[in-house]
Protein backbone atom coordinates (compact mmCIF):
# COMPACT_ATOMS: atom_id res chain seq x y z
CA UNK A 1 0.00 0.00 0.00
CA UNK A 2 1.53 3.43 -0.51
CA UNK A 3 2.71 5.34 2.66
CA UNK A 4 -0.05 8.30 2.02
CA UNK A 5 -3.10 5.96 2.84
CA UNK A 6 -1.14 5.24 6.50
CA UNK A 7 -0.73 9.12 6.98
CA UNK A 8 -4.11 9.55 6.49
CA UNK A 9 -5.58 6.93 8.46
CA UNK A 10 -2.98 7.79 11.27
CA UNK A 11 -4.31 11.37 10.99
CA UNK A 12 -8.18 10.39 11.19
CA UNK A 13 -7.74 8.37 14.28
CA UNK A 14 -5.57 11.00 15.77
CA UNK A 15 -8.14 13.63 14.95
CA UNK A 16 -10.81 11.43 16.38
CA UNK A 17 -9.01 11.01 19.40
CA UNK A 18 -8.44 14.90 19.59
CA UNK A 19 -11.92 15.14 19.15
CA UNK A 20 -12.53 13.14 21.58
CA UNK A 21 -10.56 15.05 24.41
CA UNK A 22 -11.81 18.55 23.74
CA UNK A 23 -15.40 17.07 23.89
CA UNK A 24 -15.92 14.43 26.31
CA UNK A 25 -15.98 15.23 30.31
CA UNK A 26 -15.91 12.22 32.10
CA UNK A 27 -12.29 11.93 32.98
CA UNK A 28 -11.67 8.10 31.83
CA UNK A 29 -13.11 8.63 28.82
CA UNK A 30 -10.82 11.60 28.02
CA UNK A 31 -7.83 8.92 29.15
CA UNK A 32 -8.89 7.05 26.46
CA UNK A 33 -8.74 9.11 23.94
CA UNK A 34 -5.21 9.29 24.56
CA UNK A 35 -4.20 5.83 24.76
CA UNK A 36 -6.33 6.37 20.91
CA UNK A 37 -4.04 8.83 19.96
CA UNK A 38 -0.68 7.25 20.71
CA UNK A 39 -1.93 3.96 19.25
CA UNK A 40 -2.79 6.07 16.01
CA UNK A 41 1.47 7.18 16.39
CA UNK A 42 2.06 3.81 16.72
CA UNK A 43 0.58 2.58 13.31
CA UNK A 44 2.09 5.43 11.70
CA UNK A 45 5.48 4.42 13.41
CA UNK A 46 5.25 1.10 11.64
CA UNK A 47 4.63 2.16 8.39
CA UNK A 48 7.46 4.24 8.19
CA UNK A 49 9.53 1.90 9.70
CA UNK A 50 8.46 -0.73 7.12
CA UNK A 51 8.64 2.11 3.93
CA UNK A 52 12.08 2.76 5.21
CA UNK A 53 13.77 -0.43 5.30
CA UNK A 54 12.04 -0.93 1.63
CA UNK A 55 13.96 2.63 0.53
CA UNK A 56 16.95 1.89 1.88
CA UNK A 57 17.55 -1.95 2.93
CA UNK A 58 21.31 -1.98 3.37
CA UNK A 59 21.42 -4.50 6.15
CA UNK A 60 18.78 -6.79 6.80
CA UNK A 61 18.27 -4.69 10.37
CA UNK A 62 17.14 -1.31 8.94
CA UNK A 63 14.29 0.87 9.95
CA UNK A 64 14.06 -1.98 12.70
CA UNK A 65 14.56 1.05 15.31
CA UNK A 66 10.59 2.16 14.19
CA UNK A 67 8.83 -1.11 15.43
CA UNK A 68 11.62 -0.51 18.78
CA UNK A 69 10.83 2.42 19.61
CA UNK A 70 6.77 1.46 19.02
CA UNK A 71 7.06 -1.53 21.65
CA UNK A 72 8.72 1.27 24.27
CA UNK A 73 5.72 3.73 23.75
CA UNK A 74 4.01 0.48 24.55
CA UNK A 75 5.63 0.18 28.15
CA UNK A 76 5.84 3.92 28.77
CA UNK A 77 1.65 3.75 28.01
CA UNK A 78 1.53 0.72 30.36
CA UNK A 79 3.16 2.38 33.34
CA UNK A 80 1.47 5.80 32.20
CA UNK A 81 -1.91 3.90 32.42
CA UNK A 82 -1.15 2.71 35.75
CA UNK A 83 -0.45 5.80 37.36
CA UNK A 84 -3.59 7.86 35.67
CA UNK A 85 -6.40 5.26 36.85
CA UNK A 86 -4.58 5.60 40.51
CA UNK A 87 -5.27 9.76 40.05
CA UNK A 88 -8.42 9.17 38.74
CA UNK A 89 -9.39 6.53 41.39
CA UNK A 90 -8.18 9.40 44.07
CA UNK A 91 -9.91 11.99 42.27
CA UNK A 92 -13.10 9.94 42.54
CA UNK A 93 -12.69 9.56 46.35
CA UNK A 94 -12.04 13.01 46.85
CA UNK A 95 -15.02 14.90 45.09
CA UNK A 96 -17.11 12.10 44.01
CA UNK A 97 -17.27 12.28 40.93
CA UNK A 98 -15.54 11.81 37.34
CA UNK A 99 -16.23 14.90 35.77
CA UNK A 100 -13.49 17.34 34.52
CA UNK A 101 -15.73 20.48 35.11
CA UNK A 102 -15.08 20.10 38.81
CA UNK A 103 -11.70 20.44 38.86
CA UNK A 104 -11.51 23.61 38.55
CA UNK A 105 -10.01 24.97 42.18
CA UNK A 106 -7.32 26.20 40.56
CA UNK A 107 -8.91 29.16 38.71
CA UNK A 108 -10.31 30.48 41.80
CA UNK B 1 -8.12 -4.81 -6.52
CA UNK B 2 -5.46 -7.31 -4.99
CA UNK B 3 -5.92 -9.10 -1.34
CA UNK B 4 -3.75 -6.68 1.05
CA UNK B 5 -5.68 -3.47 -0.55
CA UNK B 6 -9.30 -5.09 0.12
CA UNK B 7 -7.72 -5.86 4.15
CA UNK B 8 -6.18 -2.39 4.40
CA UNK B 9 -10.13 -0.91 3.29
CA UNK B 10 -11.35 -3.24 5.95
CA UNK B 11 -9.32 -2.55 8.59
CA UNK B 12 -9.37 1.41 7.86
CA UNK B 13 -13.30 1.28 7.88
CA UNK B 14 -13.05 -0.74 10.93
CA UNK B 15 -10.83 1.55 13.08
CA UNK B 16 -12.51 4.63 12.25
CA UNK B 17 -15.93 3.78 13.09
CA UNK B 18 -15.05 1.96 16.34
CA UNK B 19 -12.91 5.11 16.98
CA UNK B 20 -15.97 7.26 16.41
CA UNK B 21 -18.10 4.89 18.84
CA UNK B 22 -15.69 5.22 21.57
CA UNK B 23 -16.27 8.71 21.33
CA UNK B 24 -19.83 9.31 20.62
CA UNK B 25 -21.11 6.63 22.85
CA UNK B 26 -22.70 7.84 26.01
CA UNK B 27 -22.28 4.59 28.18
CA UNK B 28 -18.59 4.62 29.08
CA UNK B 29 -18.32 0.62 29.20
CA UNK B 30 -19.13 0.99 25.48
CA UNK B 31 -16.85 2.74 24.99
CA UNK B 32 -14.23 0.49 26.40
CA UNK B 33 -15.67 -2.05 24.16
CA UNK B 34 -15.59 -0.16 21.22
CA UNK B 35 -11.54 0.69 21.84
CA UNK B 36 -10.90 -2.76 22.65
CA UNK B 37 -12.41 -3.13 18.50
CA UNK B 38 -10.20 -0.67 17.99
CA UNK B 39 -6.75 -2.08 19.21
CA UNK B 40 -7.93 -5.04 17.57
CA UNK B 41 -8.18 -3.78 13.71
CA UNK B 42 -5.16 -1.77 14.53
CA UNK B 43 -3.25 -5.05 15.24
CA UNK B 44 -4.58 -6.06 11.93
CA UNK B 45 -3.00 -3.62 10.18
CA UNK B 46 0.51 -4.63 11.52
CA UNK B 47 -0.12 -8.66 11.10
CA UNK B 48 -1.18 -6.96 7.11
CA UNK B 49 2.06 -4.94 7.18
CA UNK B 50 4.27 -8.37 8.54
CA UNK B 51 5.00 -6.81 11.78
CA UNK B 52 3.64 -9.93 13.99
CA UNK B 53 5.59 -9.38 17.14
CA UNK B 54 3.75 -6.02 18.12
CA UNK B 55 0.64 -7.23 16.62
CA UNK B 56 0.38 -9.38 19.22
CA UNK B 57 2.08 -7.45 22.41
CA UNK B 58 -0.92 -5.11 21.12
CA UNK B 59 -3.56 -7.61 21.57
CA UNK B 60 -2.16 -8.72 24.88
CA UNK B 61 -0.92 -5.39 26.72
CA UNK B 62 -3.25 -2.75 25.10
CA UNK B 63 -6.69 -4.90 24.69
CA UNK B 64 -5.86 -7.44 27.47
CA UNK B 65 -4.04 -5.92 29.94
CA UNK B 66 -4.91 -2.03 29.74
CA UNK B 67 -8.72 -2.40 29.20
CA UNK B 68 -8.99 -4.80 31.41
CA UNK B 69 -7.85 -1.85 34.22
CA UNK B 70 -9.77 0.55 32.51
CA UNK B 71 -13.18 -1.93 33.34
CA UNK B 72 -12.06 -2.83 36.99
CA UNK B 73 -11.81 0.92 37.56
CA UNK B 74 -14.99 1.33 35.98
CA UNK B 75 -15.95 -0.89 38.72
CA UNK B 76 -14.90 0.71 41.55
CA UNK B 77 -16.75 3.98 40.36
CA UNK B 78 -20.50 4.08 40.56
CA UNK B 79 -21.58 4.91 37.08
CA UNK B 80 -25.27 5.56 37.36
CA UNK B 81 -24.83 8.25 40.59
CA UNK B 82 -22.48 10.33 38.07
CA UNK B 83 -23.79 9.91 34.31
CA UNK B 84 -22.37 12.82 32.43
CA UNK B 85 -24.98 15.37 32.35
CA UNK B 86 -25.90 17.42 29.26
CA UNK B 87 -23.14 19.44 28.60
CA UNK B 88 -23.32 22.78 26.49
CA UNK B 89 -23.87 21.70 22.95
CA UNK B 90 -21.34 24.55 21.51
CA UNK B 91 -18.83 23.05 23.23
CA UNK B 92 -19.66 19.81 21.29
CA UNK B 93 -19.78 22.09 17.77
CA UNK B 94 -16.59 23.91 18.96
CA UNK B 95 -14.79 20.81 19.91
CA UNK B 96 -15.45 18.79 16.39
CA UNK B 97 -14.67 22.00 14.49
CA UNK B 98 -11.35 22.46 16.24
CA UNK B 99 -10.35 18.46 15.58
CA UNK B 100 -11.54 18.89 11.80
CA UNK B 101 -9.42 21.85 11.24
CA UNK B 102 -6.28 19.74 12.44
CA UNK B 103 -7.32 16.96 10.28
CA UNK B 104 -8.02 19.33 6.99
CA UNK B 105 -4.61 20.80 8.36
CA UNK B 106 -2.18 17.75 8.77
CA UNK B 107 -4.00 16.20 5.77
CA UNK B 108 -3.55 19.26 3.37
CA UNK B 109 0.08 20.11 4.76
CA UNK B 110 1.05 16.10 3.62
CA UNK B 111 -1.10 15.52 0.54
CA UNK B 112 1.42 16.58 -1.87
CA UNK B 113 4.23 15.28 0.14
CA UNK B 114 7.47 14.24 -1.71
CA UNK B 115 8.30 11.42 0.19
CA UNK B 116 11.06 8.99 -1.72
CA UNK B 117 9.95 5.75 -1.67
CA UNK B 118 5.99 5.76 -1.59
CA UNK B 119 5.11 1.92 -0.31
CA UNK B 120 4.85 0.29 2.99
CA UNK B 121 6.52 -2.47 1.97
CA UNK B 122 4.20 -5.05 2.71
CA UNK B 123 5.35 -8.41 3.25
CA UNK B 124 8.39 -7.95 1.94
CA UNK B 125 10.52 -8.01 4.45
CA UNK B 126 10.94 -10.11 7.85
CA UNK B 127 11.85 -6.71 10.31
CA UNK B 128 8.66 -7.43 12.37
CA UNK B 129 9.82 -11.14 13.09
CA UNK B 130 10.70 -11.37 16.72
CA UNK B 131 13.79 -13.07 16.24
CA UNK B 132 15.32 -9.82 14.52
CA UNK B 133 13.19 -7.47 17.23
CA UNK B 134 14.94 -9.22 20.05
CA UNK B 135 18.32 -9.77 18.75
CA UNK B 136 17.86 -5.65 18.39
CA UNK B 137 16.24 -5.02 21.64
CA UNK B 138 18.79 -6.90 23.85
CA UNK B 139 22.08 -5.84 22.18
CA UNK B 140 21.62 -1.98 20.45
CA UNK B 141 18.76 -0.87 22.74
CA UNK B 142 19.67 -2.99 26.02
CA UNK B 143 20.12 0.04 28.74
CA UNK B 144 16.79 1.32 28.03
CA UNK B 145 15.41 -1.84 28.00
CA UNK B 146 16.49 -2.26 31.55
CA UNK B 147 15.62 1.57 32.47
CA UNK B 148 12.01 0.82 31.15
CA UNK B 149 12.01 -1.75 34.75
CA UNK B 150 12.75 0.59 36.88
CA UNK B 151 10.14 2.70 35.10
CA UNK B 152 7.79 -0.02 36.16
CA UNK B 153 9.18 -0.12 39.35
CA UNK B 154 8.44 4.16 39.93
CA UNK B 155 4.58 3.67 38.31
CA UNK B 156 3.84 0.66 40.83
CA UNK B 157 5.13 2.82 43.61
CA UNK B 158 3.40 5.59 42.63
CA UNK B 159 0.07 3.78 41.70
CA UNK B 160 0.50 2.61 45.54
CA UNK B 161 1.29 5.61 47.41
CA UNK B 162 -1.60 7.19 45.46
CA UNK B 163 -4.09 4.54 45.77
CA UNK B 164 -3.81 4.47 49.45
CA UNK B 165 -6.37 5.67 51.96
CA UNK B 166 -5.20 8.40 53.87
Amino acid sequence: MPINYYIFLAIALFSIGVVGVLTRRNAIIIFMCIELMLNSVNLLLVAFSKMHHLAAGATPTTGIDGQLFVFFIMVVAAAEVSVGLAIIVMMYRNIHSVDVNFLNRLKH
Amino acid sequence: MNITQILFWFLSVIAIFSALMVITSKNPVHSVLWLIVTFFAISGHYIVMNAQFLAIVNIIVYAGAIMVLFLHVFMLIDLRANTEPQQNRWIKIAGGIAGGSLMLVMIAALRNVDIKAQDAGINTNNIGLIKNLGRELFTTYVIPFELSSVLFLSAMVGAVVLGKKD
